[in-house]
């Protein structure tokens, strides 16, 4: 279960990461919680697994369309499947590492895996997952924070 | 006779991520004159042989990384060049694992995202030159 602080913190993450790398901020919408085990994902999502003082993941799931304009606003000229993988196990360790910030040392998190072309492979490990809607130049994403 | 790191001497630079968009970005954006590139490497592991093999002056090191992470890296090439400077560039943003790297031997951290300009300003400190 999160607290509103600990979502507050991945909100946070998710804009600095949109402002700073994408140099435009990203609209975020309102945190809804899940309770199927179904947060759903996009084209390609990097998932990160949690462990330590608290176990879980946390992903970020987007549409090719979003990575490869943030791929253009980091000045790559490489949009290949390998890059556009590279970049969103990338948006997703960022997220997860600054989440330390206020976590700490013990929010252990892994290396990125990803999966594309595959949203039935893209699961959560408990029921009940908090999805943060993220809106950015006219692309829809979304970071799921499922921790136990 | 050792050349003074603070010097205007060309120096080496060995990037050191698991991200391969993330090693081009750090080539692309350095704007050290004197900073010229000599390899990446994607894990702890490789980046201890490449570092055997080119020597670099200064190094850029990840922390979360497959195979060996950066903290074992960073003690491996301070035990292997004590005058490597290391600037760990990870989103690992608690202080803890800022002040855990620098006792290993790291002489400065970056937390990503990171600007171009925010990039090249902790080049510049560390090489003494901000």
């Amino acid at each position: 279960m999160l607290k509103e602080a600990e979502i507050r913190t991945f909100i946070d993450g998710t804009t600095n990461y949109f402002e700073t790398t994408g140099q435009q901020a990203a609209s975020v919408g309102s945190p809804y919680l899940v309770t199927d085990g179904k947060p759903g994902s996009y084209e390609y999502t990097g998932v990160i697994g949690i462990s330590g003082a608290r176990k879980g993941i946390v992903y970020f799931t987007a549409p090719r369309g979003m990575l490869t304009v943030l791929l253009m606003r980091m000045q790559e000229t490489d949009w290949s499947e390998e890059t556009i993988k590279d970049l969103v196990g990338e948006v997703a360790n960022t997220i997860s590492g600054n989440a330390r910030r206020d976590f700490g040392k013990n929010f252990v998190i892994s290396v990125p895996t990803v999966i594309a072309h595959d949203p039935d492979k893209v699961t959560a490990p408990h029921p009940r997952a908090y999805v943060i809607p993220i809106n950015w130049r006219a692309h829809s994403a979304k970071l799921v924070v499922c921790l136990e | 006779m050792d050349t003074p790191i603070g010097s205007q001497a060309q120096l080496k630079l060995m990037i050191v991520d698991d991200s391969n968009i993330i090693r081009r970005r750090i080539e692309r954006s350095q704007q050290i004159a004197r900073l010229e590139v000599v390899g990446a490497a994607g894990n702890g592991r490789d980046a201890v042989d490449l570092f055997r093999r080119t020597q670099p002056d200064v190094v850029t090191m990840d922390l979360t990384m497959p195979e060996m992470d950066g903290i074992e890296c960073v003690q491996q090439l301070v035990a292997l060049n004590p005058k490597v400077l290391i600037l760990v560039v990870s989103a690992l943003a608690d202080k803890a694992t800022a002040v855990e790297a620098i006792e290993k031997g790291a002489n400065g951290f970056l937390c990503k995202p990171f600007t171009d300009r925010q990039l090249n300003e902790a080049l510049a400190e560390l090489l003494g030159e901000a």
